[in-house]
């Protein structure tokens, strides 16, 4: 059973995964930033990805793959015309700064897909890329969540603008499409519907 | 107040269908122990230590007597007959069963109800003034736009999963009364000199481990922006707030951590693609809601009554509860009252299922039907007639909501502790309970005059110790219960943050260090102070040493 969710025009499917995410191999070195610098801030105990672990990382010859962000960046020499063709996708993790993706690859919409990692399903910080990615950088393909995906966070993931989701392994995707609709008429503008409930009916004087 | 249309009853209606089916999975164990909390807490359910505690909101502080009265029936039906109001004028029951909390939340909703975000990393109820839309020093109403932002703050799905619970209140008078300053985000709404609602905006303020009291963001912003503003701060937050430490993880820090001046150009680099987006709030939209918190159908009143006068003048009971409890309104030949849920000897902001009905049955005789709580605790009936009001105390009286301690020592403001909370180091209510006690003789008390002492049971600071005039924090030294006592904090435009006196005290030393503290304010105190301007002026160390000397009789 599938356990990838894809919102198309409104409408969610369970649909096989033509993607293959590439994974960084596990880090020799175990590097953490040191807590309570204000730089570090967004990486305040978060893994950073090593050179080593950037070199290390298997790239499939073919077939279309969602790349980390950290090697798209530094191996992309090895992508270039398979970004041209579509065969590239990229991921992040919610700590890595949004900017290194879109300084490096000014044109977003030649990414088919964008994926957002979440580790731990209490990480907010996935609602605000994927509203960021939407509204501010104008990416128009599918923007897809996964990780610590469950169906409590779908109605919000969806109004954010992520349009699929990657259920985790141990949890029901069938089960979970219904929560994509908990609630018919929410209040503020999102990125789904960016206008308020008062803007969209009249609620009366 | 506000009433529901269709689309805020099909949300919570919705609310109840979704929390009901995340309760059914996890008695199901489809959802473990771990997963289901966060979705719980989003609803206000709390695990305890004797059982489940379910916060419903009560936004900004509004009830009317229908909600009070389906209020005490749910605390009879599901609880012990009795409701707890909270420092952020919520209700809160203490025994409810888990697997009854979907039909607690159903009965709510047929009453415009519900217990959303009231916990859990979210925004959280808004909060304001209790006296809002009556008080004379008011300049603006602030209910209207705390509405706006409940209903937008309501599911916002950017902000559903912040680092750290996220708390706003609003204002709308010269004399500040709803701390502002001691929330994540504060607006204290004023007319510019274009004769136009706008607000100062503090962020980063609040109590807890760390106590801080907010800085000025912005000193103009048009009432329009309110939400969009909002947006750019929290947005700011939600991406750089700290979430590996869940005690460096409120606002506050990460305002600190970057100072006001970057954490400030951030908020506006962010504002400037934000603002006038949709969630603009429109003219439109600010009437059809303040539509809902028009003026009363005041009767035209001449400014006294002389059944009134006559009663003060010969009854010095009544009189006594006149002075502590009725507050002045801006509309002639009215007052509100504040009706104590803090008689002596028993548990502050409790409230029984009888005792709603008979306040909800007090609102609709005497106060239009509806009704306020505060964030002291204490519950208010906001538009009394001065000839009712003789009354009203007599009624109020029969069921134990008159006594005439409002703003005095035994107005203690107190979390629920170590009785209920898992949380805290330390019982706060039986601390609360002797104190009250110590004090229980009114002439004394009035004698005193106006203090404000707050107790929390642990560092979470629900009690508000720190803006306490004498604030009280229970501690947990080797397991067993200690208290530290900080003097000179205080609430308002003037707010500050108290000072620790020196070591802690058993709880049996608590009455004690307290009679000692009004000692030296007794002594020293000139004929115009109060407790927390002698403090002001003398400092602390007068009333440590009086406090930690030994008893002079062994030589």
């Amino acid at each position: 059973m599938s356990h990838l969710i894809k919102l198309n025009s409104g409408q969610a499917n369970l649909e096989n995964d033509e993607w293959t995410l590439v994974q960084l191999p596990a880090s020799q070195t175990e590097e953490r930033k040191q807590a309570g610098k204000v730089v570090l801030f967004k990486l305040t105990g978060e893994d950073t990805v090593s050179n080593e672990q950037i070199a290390n990382t298997v790239i499939p010859a073919s077939g279309k793959i969602i790349v980390p962000l950290s090697v798209f960046i530094a191996r992309n020499s090895e992508l270039t015309d398979r970004v041209e063709q579509g065969q590239i996708g990229v991921w992040l993790a919610t700590h890595e700064p949004l900017e290194t993706l879109t300084q490096f690859q000014t044109d977003l919409n030649k990414l088919p897909v964008i994926a957002v990692f979440v580790e731990r399903f209490a990480d907010g910080r996935i609602f605000s890329l994927g509203n960021l990615l939407r509204t501010r950088f104008g990416f128009k393909n599918e923007l897809r969540a996964f990780g610590d995906v469950l169906r409590d966070q779908l109605f919000f993931l969806k109004r954010c603008g992520f349009t699929s989701y990657v259920i985790r392994a141990d949890r029901s995707a069938q089960d979970a499409i219904s929560s994509l609709n908990d609630f018919s008429q929410p209040y503020q503008g999102a990125v789904d519907e960016s206008r308020p409930a008062f803007k969209r009916y009249h609620r009366g004087v | 107040m506000y009433q529901y249309d269709e689309i805020d009853q099909k949300i919570v209606d919705e609310r109840v269908a979704q929390y009901r089916d995340q309760t059914r999975r996890y008695l199901a164990g489809e959802l473990t122990e771990d997963e289901y909390r966060p979705l719980r807490l989003q609803n206000g359910l709390y695990i305890q230590r004797q059982a489940p505690m379910l916060r419903i909101a009560v936004p900004y502080g509004m009830l009317s007597s229908r909600q009070l009265r389906k209020l005490g029936d749910i605390a009879k039906k599901y609880d012990k007959g009795y409701g707890h109001f909270s420092t952020r004028q919520n209700l809160q029951l203490n025994w409810p069963k888990l697997e009854d909390t979907p039909d607690i939340l159903a009965e709510l909703a047929t009453v415009e109800m519900h217990a959303i975000q009231t916990s859990g990393n979210c925004i959280r109820n808004i909060t304001t003034d209790q006296f809002v839309g009556i008080a004379p020093d008011e300049v603006i109403d602030p209910r209207a736009m705390a509405e706006i932002m409940r209903q937008w703050s309501t599911f916002h799905p950017e902000f559903a999963l912040l680092p750290r619970k996220f708390k706003i209140a609003v204002s709308g008078t010269k004399q500040d009364r709803a701390v502002v300053q001691a929330h994540d985000i504060g607006f204290e709404f004023y007319l510019d000199q274009h004769n136009q609602v706008a607000a100062k905006v503090w962020v980063g303020g609040g109590l807890g481990r760390t106590p801080i009291l907010g800085t000025v963001i912005r000193e103009h912003l048009e009432w329009q922006h309110a939400l969009t503003y909002c947006e750019a701060i929290i947005r700011v937050y939600n991406l750089h707030g700290r979430r590996d430490n869940a005690y460096k993880a409120r606002i506050k820090i990460l305002v600190k951590a970057l100072g006001i001046d970057e954490f400030r150009s951030q908020v506006e680099a962010e504002w400037a693609h934000l603002k006038d987006n949709e969630n603009t709030i429109t003219e439109a939209e600010l009437a059809r809601v303040a539509k809902h918190f028009e003026a009363m159908p005041y009767e035209t009143l001449p400014a006294h009554d002389a059944s009134f006068d006559a009663a003060i003048a010969t009854n010095p009971a009544f009189a006594a509860w006149v002075k502590r409890c009725v507050h002045p309104h801006k509309q002639a030949g009215y007052r509100a009252v504040t009706l104590s849920l803090k008689p002596h000897g028993q548990a502050p902001g409790d409230i029984t299922s009888e005792q709603m009905w008979a306040v909800a049955d007090l609102a609709d005789q005497f106060s239009f039907g509806e009704l306020r709580s505060s964030h002291e605790q204490n519950l208010i009936l906001a538009d009394v007639k001065l000839s009712d009001l003789y009354t009203l105390w007599d009624k109020a009286r029969a069921n134990g909501l008159a006594t005439p301690n409002i703003g005095l020592l035994t107005d203690i403001i107190c979390c629920p502790g170590g009785d209920f909370c898992s949380l805290a180091n330390a019982k706060s209510i039986p601390i609360a309970q002797a104190i009250q006690m110590q004090f229980d003789n009114l002439d004394y008390l009035h004698d005193i005059g106006v203090i404000e002492l707050n107790i929390s049971g642990c560092m979470n600071a629900c009690g508000h110790h720190h803006v306490g005039h004498i604030g009280i924090l229970g501690v947990d030294k080797d397991g067993s219960e200690w208290y530290q006592v900080t003097i000179g904090g205080k609430q308002g435009n003037d707010a500050s943050i108290g000072t620790v006196i020196g070591p802690s005290f058993s709880a049996e030393e608590m009455p004690s260090v307290v009679q000692k503290l009004i000692e030296v304010y007794i002594k020293e105190r000139t004929p115009e102070e109060h407790f927390i301007d002698t403090v002001r002026r003398l400092g602390v160390a007068p009333f440590k040493t009086h406090v930690y000397a030994k008893d002079e009789v062994a030589a």
